[in-house]
């Protein structure tokens, strides 16, 4: 067993003093973040990120970083499922599923059962998750390594054609939201030809845009706004978990091991396929609820209709690392600000990490073993306290977390440019999240645009202009076959339903 | 809070606001097609131009927003539901302005000058909350920024006239 032997070599990296401290930090950041309204996984992390730079030029540095942004994002995903149990506020898209059952236990005081079936039934998904990461990365990036420019772009096409089959918004919406994304990424200097593009004659465009100024104005600033329009007051229950609940809705959670393993499945495969952790929690839940004997009883306060969202999430959260690893494909924004940060830090995602860095890439993933144990252990004893941060009010929390965002915003590059085009990308953010434009479609377009162009020019040099190379051998033709497919799904889905009106 | 922030009169209505950023993606896909065209869309001698890919960017971009737009045409009657009320966008701007001119001030008086007088003046406006209580929250929250960045991470952030004074620069 070779991943095992890696896998131990990678917990002897994760293990060092320095790692676990960061750990820590990581997770309690990330919970916060996860509370707080307008910081989330995405843009925390890409807040945060600028503050790697430094640590990720000493020796083993690299791994640290990326065990502190990635904590970040566990934490996170934890902390969705406070705001979410406690206060009807999914703090987190991802944790709107969990609010259905999630809220009404905790109006009738079972908030801290509610809490402990979500972080428990998170710590499972995020487990499986990291299980399925760990034996099948290797096997796809070893397949990965024959892939040449034709192959990639059909990943990159599988990437972006599952977003508009599986996304639940109109489709031409996220297909005009995902092509202003790869519109963003194509301004500036053309890497192939050198020409200027999209530029107009002005200096501040000459470098195109950041994914990370994108992500912090969509997901920050916009957030900031959404938040607002529901009023300046949160009214939340309490919460108080002691060793006694934990332990009874401990011995309660093994009768749903049918519904913990269905959303994982969902979870992982939604996760890989760039389908993301918001739609696998809305799946499982809708799942369970058909599968559970009390289905009917779904949104009334049901432990299961707690587990099935919450287990996928993570699962779907913590599986969207293998593609980014794998094949330098994410599977979430969050995911997307990662890849980022390892492109800064100096290290090409995809299949030759596996062979190049392996320090990093086991260290990693030995680090998500620890971290999301280090989660359940944080947020199972520390509930009150970041419930507390919630009941600081807003008007005092949004001039700070705005400022927050700018100084994230301004230390990407240090321009105040950026910090302006923050504000911008706020207000689209707002007006995209309103008009159900999809925003993570189009981070994703802004963080693969160059990557996706340069495979697509390169496959196109190979084939001299023919399309047909898409489909040249059977593994190129059928990952473009099945991206097609899902391209047309909302089409086939609309005839159906006509069909069947009429 | 301000009284008049129940206003629930609908400021814009969602066909409005649909037709609005249709117009706005139609707007960026037809820059994108013109500029594309200049730089050459076209299959040269040595491989696709610059503007190849980008051109079709732009044609679906507009091709999609024209298909939004005339979507959001059957928006009638109580679909055209409100898109924002009045109150809501009142408190929206109260956030977007103030916090625009937070960034029009950084690169004059750097950015933890700004953040004091924001977080307060906002605290003020938004909480009214009493002078002490909004000048601690204001200056603390600026101090440990400036000890988080500049002392801990070595990030030096835009610094104003004051700092000069203080020999913080």
């Amino acid at each position: 067993m070779d991943e095992l032997q890696s896998l131990m070599h990678g917990f002897a990296v994760a293990l060092t003093p320095t790692n676990l401290a960061l750990m820590f930090t990581g997770i309690v950041l990330g919970v916060i973040i996860g509370v707080l309204p307008g910081l989330g996984g995405a843009n925390g992390v890409a807040i945060l990120l600028p503050l790697t730079f430094s640590m990720a030029q000493t020796p083993g540095g690299q791994t640290s970083a990326i065990i502190l942004l990635s904590c970040i994002y566990w934490g996170a995903l934890f902390g969705g499922a406070i705001t979410s149990v406690l206060f009807n506020i999914p703090g987190e898209p991802w944790s709107v599923a969990t609010t259905f059952d999630g809220h009404p236990l905790a109006q009738q005081g079972r908030a801290g059962t509610a809490l402990t079936a979500a972080f428990t039934s998170s710590f499972v998904g995020a487990l499986i998750a990291v299980i399925v990461v760990t034996f099948l990365s290797p096997i796809v990036a070893s397949f990965a390594l024959e892939f040449g420019p034709p192959e990639f772009f059909a990943v990159y096409l599988l990437t972006f054609c599952a977003f508009v089959g599986m996304s639940k918004e109109p489709p031409f919406k996220t297909l005009a939201a995902m092509m202003t994304g790869f519109a963003l990424a194509a301004v500036g200097t053309d890497p192939v030809t050198g020409a200027l593009r999209f530029t107009f004659g002005s200096v501040y465009l000459l470098d195109g845009f950041d994914f990370l100024i994108a992500v912090i104005g969509l997901f920050g600033i916009g957030e900031i706004f959404l938040t607002l329009e529901e009023g300046l007051a949160f009214k939340g229950a309490s919460a108080r978990i002691n060793l006694g609940v934990v332990l009874e809705t401990w011995k309660e959670l093994p009768r749903y091991w049918l519904t913990s393993l269905r959303s994982s499945v969902v979870g992982c495969f939604m996760g890989i396929v760039p389908g993301g952790a918001t739609p696998a929690s809305f799946m499982s839940y809708g799942v369970a609820r058909r599968f559970s004997k009390n289905g009917d009883k779904f949104g009334s306060g049901q432990v299961e209709g707690v587990v099935a969202p919450e287990t996928a999430a993570h699962a779907a959260g913590t599986s969207a690392l293998l593609p980014m690893l794998t094949l330098g494909v994410p599977g979430s924004p969050t995911a997307a600000v990662l890849l980022g940060g390892l492109l800064i830090w100096g290290l090409q995602p995809g299949p030759l990490l596996f062979v190049e860095q392996k320090d990093f890439v086991w260290g990693l993933i030995a680090s998500m073993y620890l971290g999301n144990i280090a989660g359940l252990i944080v947020v199972l004893t520390c509930v009150p306290l970041f419930a507390a941060i919630l009941r600081i009010p807003f008007s005092v929390i949004a001039p700070v977390i705005v400022v927050v965002c700018a100084i994230g915003a301004y230390t990407v590059h240090n321009s105040i440019f950026d910090v302006w085009m923050m504000v911008v990308f706020g207000v689209l953010g707002y007006l995209f999240k309103k008009l159900q434009y999809p925003l993570a479609p189009m981070v994703l377009a802004i963080v693969l645009g160059d990557n996706a162009e340069a495979s697509f020019r390169q496959a196109m040099l190979m084939s001299q202009g023919d399309m047909s190379i898409l489909f040249s051998n059977g593994l190129v033709g059928g990952i473009t076959t099945l991206a097609l497919a899902l391209l047309a799904w909302p089409l086939v889905t609309w005839l159906w339903r006509r069909a069947r009106g009429s | 809070m301000d009284p008049n922030t129940d206003d629930t009169r609908p400021a814009f209505r969602a066909r409005t606001a649909e037709l609005a950023v249709a117009g706005l993606f139609f707007l960026v896909g037809a820059i994108i097609i013109f500029d594309s065209v200049r730089l050459g869309a076209r299959w040269a001698a040595d491989g696709p131009q610059p503007g190849y890919f980008p051109f079709y960017l732009g044609v679906i971009i507009c091709l999609s927003s024209l298909i939004n737009a005339i979507g959001s045409l059957a928006l009638r009657g109580p679909r055209n539901r409100s898109f924002v009320e009045v109150g809501q966008l009142r408190l929206v701007l109260s956030v977007l302005i103030p916090s625009a001119v937070f960034v029009g001030l950084v690169s004059w008086i750097g950015i933890y000058v700004s953040a004091i007088l924001y977080i307060a003046l906002f605290m003020r406006w938004l909480g009214k909350y009493a002078w002490w209580k909004l000048l601690s929250v204001a200056f603390g929250v600026s101090i440990t920024f400036y000890l988080i960045f500049e002392m801990w991470f070595k990030v030096p952030l835009p610094k104003g006239p004051l700092e000069a004074l203080l020999g913080l620069d």
